[in-house]
């Protein structure tokens, strides 16, 4: 079975983000770049799906600009076999990826798309769902486990009550939750390895799909400021403020 | 104006966050029509139809409904749309999450995730990068399909009385199904909707000691939450966690055991009225946020709030 792997090149998670000062989008000039960690778990639940028997191949795809082909070099020294890049210097947004995605399913065939729930820069969590939508395959949102058997796979979700059980008939869609697995570093070799590994780039022209952005932003501000740092001595100070002071207890 | 909003429930409860996305509806103006999407939900959709500024509820009942896939519950949504709303409004849970990117993708518009403030009705306010900024983005779409984070929004009253109208489920779609469910059994209030607070992080050190946060949790009657990193080291179940991808939540009083303060943990619970942080590193970043810090181990600390709330 053919896993596809869709990643995202997002601002690297320790990076606290700033708000360019004309309010047209945060400041991502010279600020580290990585693969959306959430996308780095999908890697590798696929990679140890290969590594079990299950999966045959991994193919990697990312949508955006060139440099998402440093991205997709992470996911070839993690372990995909081959990978592609939909190259594009058009805003995306999940909409349009999805419709991306579905048109690469549909050249691939795979028996199963993985892909991070959310990416940490936009935090729409949608593609997944809206790949599976246009796909009318069925999906398993925010998975902590994922076992996979012959044409069906068996996927714990984390709900907001505890944990979910579904069971699916593949091919299918599974995004990915923190717990699911923790992913390994790629080594020397594997990043040396990886350069050799096919990459191909083909365009959204070429796949038939229009990405023209549906929302506009119309503005990005800073969130108000929190007033903390505010500090107590000892216990007895702490209950008398939240009593006086803040009046949030009786 | 007509707004769909997708109910949240268990059939026989109605889930507060429903009431939340209601209120949402109610800032954008019009029809406001819930669909009850259940199997046996005649009490679910009984309280639906008490929220003030309801005008119908749509209940579509089938067997399969009863614990719905977020495909079966998209299908029955997406039967009602085509032509006969402008908005579909759902919150931003994790059954909404799941829901509302399937709507929006086989109705060919986009979906406007986790929405905190309304502009106008095609323009709306959302977080991004984990509520380190806000993007005001405008929707060219015919149809609105919006996740809105209910603790942006207050919830509407009770004492309505709407009329339920019957509505067709759509087919199951045969392809998945909902074989099993651990939810975690608490008395508690729910988390993201308590009024206090009392989260535990790495600081704890172990499960075991998150029985000193239900203690002073009982005094307050108050929801327990926690980082990712207690959860993350199995402390705790993964419905416990706080931030970025995890709760939101912004109750009165919320009070940090044992919390560094990573972003991804404030985007969670920064809109809380009163933050209290109780750590033994002064530099921890949590400080900064917090109303009132408290340095010091949180292991003599706890017991002493807890009997001083005595």
């Amino acid at each position: 079975m053919k896993i596809l792997v869709p990643i995202k090149r997002v601002v690297d998670f320790n990076v606290k983000v700033r708000v360019k000062p004309d309010g047209t989008g945060v400041d991502t000039a010279n600020v580290k770049m990585s693969m959306n960690p959430f996308d780095e778990i999908a890697v590798e639940e696929a990679v140890r799906l290969k590594e079990k028997g299950v999966a045959t191949e991994i193919v990697a795809v990312s949508c955006g600009i060139a440099a998402c082909q440093e991205t997709l070099r992470t996911a070839l020294a993690l372990g995909a076999d081959r990978a592609t890049l939909v190259e594009t210097d058009v805003e995306l947004q999940p909409l349009a990826v999805a419709k991306l995605l579905q048109a690469i399913v549909a050249q691939e065939q795979p028996g199963l798309v993985i892909l991070g729930k959310q990416a940490i820069d936009d935090d729409a969590n949608q593609t997944g769902q809206m790949l599976a939508a246009l796909l009318g395959w069925p999906q398993a949102t925010f998975a902590s486990k994922v076992d996979v058997g012959e044409g069906r796979a068996t996927v714990k979700r984390e709900v907001d009550g505890g944990l979910e059980t579904v069971e699916m008939k593949l091919p299918a869609v599974v995004t990915t939750d923190l717990r699911l697995n923790e992913p390994r570093y790629a080594t020397l070799p594997n990043i040396m390895k990886a350069k050799k590994k096919p990459l191909a780039t083909v365009t959204p022209a070429t796949l038939g799909v229009d990405v023209t952005p549906r929302l506009v932003t119309l503005k990005v501000t800073e969130p108000a400021k929190r007033k903390g740092g505010g500090k107590v001595a000892d216990v007895k100070e702490l209950v008398a403020k939240l009593r006086t002071e803040a009046k949030v207890i009786a | 104006m007509s707004i769909l909003v997708l109910a949240e429930h268990d059939n026989a409860t109605l889930k507060s966050a429903t009431a939340h996305a209601v209120g949402a509806a109610v800032k954008l103006g019009g029809d406001i029509h819930v669909l009850v999407a259940g199997g046996g939900a005649q009490a679910a959709a009984a309280q639906a139809a008490a929220l003030a500024g309801v005008t119908k509820v749509l209940l579509a009942d089938a067997p399969y409904l009863a614990s719905p896939t977020a495909e079966n519950a998209a299908a029955t949504a997406l039967s009602l749309l085509p032509g006969a709303y402008t908005h579909v409004v759902i919150a931003a849970t994790g059954f909404g999450k799941s829901v509302a990117p399937r709507i929006a993708a086989k109705l060919d518009v986009a979906q406007v995730s986790e929405i905190t403030a309304i502009e106008s009705p095609d323009t709306f306010v959302r977080p991004i990068y984990a509520g380190n900024a806000f993007a005001t983005v405008q929707s060219k779409d015919s149809l609105k399909v919006l996740t809105v984070r209910t603790t942006a929004f207050d919830a509407v009253a009770g004492g309505g009385s709407a009329p339920i109208e019957t509505v067709a489920a759509a087919p199951d779609s045969g392809a998945s199904k909902v074989t099993g469910q651990e939810l975690t059994k608490s008395e508690r209030p729910e988390l993201t909707s308590a009024r206090v607070v009392v989260s535990g992080g790495r600081g704890m050190g172990n499960g075991e000691n998150f029985k000193l946060l239900e203690t002073l949790a009982d005094k307050l009657n108050a929801a327990i939450g926690a980082s990712r990193a207690a959860v993350d080291a199995g402390y705790v179940p993964n419905d416990y966690q706080v931030g970025q991808t995890g709760k939101i939540v912004a109750p009165d009083l919320y009070i940090a055991v044992g919390i560094s303060g990573a972003i991804q943990h404030l985007a969670g619970m920064k809109d809380s009225k009163v933050i209290v942080a109780i750590n033994k590193d002064p530099e921890a970043p949590i400080f900064a946020i917090a109303d009132y810090g408290l340095v010091g181990d949180l292991f003599e600390i706890v017991p002493q709030l807890t009997a001083e709330l005595g």
